[in-house]
């Protein structure tokens, strides 16, 4: 209905307008932004919190205090951002109840930013370097994540303060066609992983005959590793519910879905928070903004089976079944929930899209790869120094993700992996550090883009042992309906536990080849076909390691614990520290008549902490790998010729 | 699993009340079994076979839904849940140690309440706090980078506020007695 288009925009700009005054009225006064997400919280921001609140009532501060979502920063968390007229806004981390304490009587009462505690200012200014005068500021190139951390998740007035929702004003006064013409020139791929291009997915569906249609946010972020998907909608739900309307508005649905993991309590209440709220300025329900256009939104709460991240295990998940996935084509586009089209799209994917509406096509496939345009949002996890989430453009390397953004390998050690793209993905090693991510070029290398979750091993980490990881993992959540997927993946995990506990027969690497490609070709769903990549990857890219356990009996990360034994150096151990011997949760270590500390090897549980307490200038507990087979004292120190550290 | 007297009737209580709330579609099935979850803890044999008179399909449907998604329990939960995170950044960080360390301490293993009903302990397969591993979920509180000495302070903080509760109840029953 192209003639209320200028009555549209005019509805909107005045929304805008005054959730412009408000979000600019707050910054009249000083304002403390505490983040919250879950990862906050986790690290004790709610204390945080609650520490500002405190202190600012004490001094009787004209002084607001706001939640909002994770910038990103997580190793940095809690976060604090102090925006003070006159100052550049300042944000500072780690942040416990004592800073809070002292920032508020230093730098909101006596005017000292507390500089020694800041990570960053938000604004170039002449005090304080910015997040884009660090290595990592320079790789990363925000645009899903721009706003998150630093608006409040719970005000809509914070997201339309900052062009929200203005992409929607514009695509109700175009043709819907022209919609899914521009995100199909876009070039945007689905972020869930598999990077199926969503302007086709979306035209398919807008073609076929048939109604209701449906559109569905598939929030049900089940790799581990990955977090992204929790914190944008923490941080930033009406991003994603702009989004939604969007795709239903250019495949003309009337209803849609968020079906979100039940593990994520915080992700749901923001978002139902964020769905009230759009309903109340009138983005969402009955005639959006004035137009003849409905749609309404409902959370589906997910109840924890990594498979109905699936498309068609995901419909049937809502339909009230099991999460069993059906064969494709049919897809979901032309028969999906209830036998009708429907659009399925990531949390991501559907973040995108505002953007691109509002700044066009071209704009999009200026940042990025010729075939992977846009960025991609990682989750740094695992022994890499800054941890969190980073969005860079497609095409950064692995080498810069890793060294440049993420600042290095943990405790300095070496680095040996990275596990990327979560079950579904594979574990590269040194030599493919180089190569450009996008979703090609990892299918290339044998892992996947998955949904962007990028765990960093380190030389302690036993490849075997991950590779088992994910095979238990993707065993358990198998849902059973093809039998290559739930009998195979079985076997192949035994066989790697064996191999981990020193058991290993030399025929079973080739063994674990075959079941791996059986199960590829067996498979229906994603899940299956994809399970056997990590094993495939660690077997190409560390078969030396397989080769170890299965023909030496040795751990070469000392990781696997039947392969290792933990032993104290006497040379090493200090007559006059006990420490270890608190730590032991099972008293397993005794003193010596001559004073020395040594362990029981048939007590010892093999929890590390006797290792992680001995103090840093004897460092006298070792493992030993092949473990030693009894306890001889000092003999069967000598005896083993493995390697130790 | 046998039930306490007066349980029965409290479950039907529960389920009627979350039955009356939806439909009998068959899509508010995970819906109302979530429901019906948060208020009893647990899905016991006699709610299932309440939903599936009341929604008019087989036992076996409820049943298998009920087993297929991991979050639902078929047992009732300890007082307090601990849920052990086993995602890839936690496993590599050592989950698998803090994992042992609460199965010797609490001396049952997961997926076990303990005979008291006091702790059950969980294996979960990511929070999404991965870069503060490892990471465990004690009741709704996340506790990031746990140490198998932490596992010991978290055990001892709820034995102590027992110890204490139940001083004061004790205080109680005897200020009563006066």
């Amino acid at each position: 209905m192209k003639t209320a288009g200028p009555a549209i925009v005019e509805t909107y700009q005045q929304l805008k307008r005054e959730a412009r005054k408000k979000f600019e009225a707050l910054k009249e006064k000083p304002l403390v932004l505490v983040g919250t997400a879950t990862c906050g919280r986790a690290a004790g921001a709610l204390n945080v919190l609650a520490a500002f609140r405190e202190e600012i009532s004490r001094n009787q501060l004209d002084a607001g205090v706001r939640e909002v979502g994770c910038m990103g920063h997580c190793y940095a968390e809690p976060m604090v951002i102090i925006y003070k007229p006159g100052f550049p806004p300042l944000c500072y981390g780690p942040v416990d109840e004592g800073t809070a304490g002292r920032l508020v009587v230093d730098f909101l009462i006596n005017d000292d930013p507390c500089f020694e505690f800041a990570i960053a200012a938000l604004e170039p200014n002449d005090f304080f370097p910015t997040f884009s005068d660090y290595p990592r500021g320079i790789y990363e190139n925000k645009i899903i994540l721009a706003n998150c951390g630093l608006i409040d998740p719970e005000d809509i007035d914070h997201y339309l303060a900052h062009e929200g929702y203005e992409a929607l004003a514009k695509v109700l006064t175009m043709d819907p066609a022209a919609v899914v013409a521009e995100i199909k020139s876009s070039k945007l791929r689905g972020r869930g992983g598999a990077g199926f291009p969503t302007g086709i997915k979306w035209e398919t569906c807008r073609n076929t005959s048939g109604t209701p249609k449906y559109v569905i946010c598939n929030a049900d972020e089940g790799d581990p590793g990955a977090f992204m998907d929790r914190a944008l909608l923490e941080s930033n739900p009406h991003q994603v519910l702009e989004g939604l309307i969007i795709a239903a508005y250019a495949v003309g649905a009337s209803q849609g879905y968020i079906y979100v993991r039940a593990e994520y309590p915080l992700a749901v209440t923001r978002v139902k928070t964020a769905l009230e709220q759009a309903r109340e300025r009138g983005l969402l329900g009955e005639s959006i903004l004035g137009s003849d256009f409905s749609f309404d939104i409902k959370i589906f709460q997910g109840s924890g089976a990594f498979v109905c991240g699936e498309e068609t295990a995901l419909i049937a998940s809502i339909e009230g079944s099991p999460g069993i996935p059906n064969h494709r084509p049919p897809f979901p586009a032309t028969s999906g929930l209830r036998g009708k089209p429907t659009v399925i799209n990531n949390v991501k994917t559907l973040s995108y899209v505002p953007h691109i509406i509002r700044k066009g096509a071209e704009w999009f496939r200026s940042i990025g790869t010729e075939n992977s345009p846009g960025t991609a949002v990682f989750a740094l996890a695992g022994k890499v120094n800054n941890t969190g989430l980073a969005e860079v453009p497609m095409g950064t390397t692995l080498r810069q993700l890793l060294y440049d953004v993420g600042n290095g390998i943990k405790n300095d050690k070496r680095f040996k992996a990275v596990q990327i793209g979560g079950p579904s993905g594979g574990c590269l090693p040194e030599s493919a550090l180089d190569i450009p991510i996008d979703f090609d070029s990892l299918q290339q290398a044998g892992a996947m883009m998955g949904s962007g979750g990028l765990v960093v091993l380190d030389e302690d980490d036993c490849m075997v042992e991950i590779a088992r990881f994910f095979l238990d993992f993707t065993q358990k959540e198998s849902c059973g309906k093809c039998t290559f997927c739930r009998l195979g993946t079985k076997q192949m995990l035994d066989i790697l536990t064996e191999i981990t506990r020193g058991r290993g027969r030399p025929e079973d690497i080739d063994l674990l080849w075959e079941l791996a490609e059986d199960i590829k070709a067996g498979s229906l769903c994603g899940l299956g076909k994809t399970a056997p990549n990590p094993v495939l990857t660690t077997i190409r890219y560390f078969r030396d390691e397989y080769e170890a356990h299965i023909q030496e009996g040795r751990c070469p990360a000392l990781m696997c614990k039947e392969l290792i034994t933990y032993y104290i150096v006497p040379e090493k151990c200090s007559k006059l520290c006990n420490v270890c011997i608190g730590s032991c949760p099972v008293e397993a270590i005794y003193t010596r008549p001559d004073m020395l500390k040594a362990i029981y090897l048939d007590k010892c549980v093999k929890c590390n902490s006797c290792m992680v307490a001995c103090p840093p200038q004897y460092q006298a507990v070792i493992k030993i790998s092949p473990p030693i087979v009894e306890d001889k004292g000092d003999q069967a120190h000598e005896q083993t010729s493995g390697n130790n550290r | 699993m046998e039930l306490q007297p007066g349980e029965l009737e409290m479950i039907r209580n529960e389920v009627e009340a979350v039955l009356q709330r939806y439909g009998v579609e068959r899509e508010n099935l995970i819906p109302i079994l979530q429901e019906v979850q948060n208020r009893l803890g647990y899905l016991p044999k006699e709610a299932m076979q309440q939903i599936a008179e009341n929604m008019k399909i087989p036992e076996i449907d409820v049943y298998g839904v009920g087993t297929f998604y991991n979050q639902f329990r078929l047992n009732p939960p300890g007082k307090h849940q601990i849920k052990v995170c086993m995602g890839t950044a936690c496993h590599m960080m050592g989950g698998h140690i803090i994992l042992d360390s609460f199965e010797r301490r609490l001396n049952i293993k997961e997926g076990e309440t303990t005979p008291d009903r006091e702790f059950s302990l969980e294996r979960v397969a990511c929070v999404g706090c991965c870069a503060l591993a490892p990471v465990v979920v004690v009741d709704e509180k996340v506790e990031s980078k746990v140490s198998p000495i932490r596992v010991d302070g978290i055990l001892l903080t709820f034995e102590i506020e027992k110890q204490k509760s139940g001083e004061e109840k004790g205080q109680e029953e005897e200020g009563s007695g006066q």
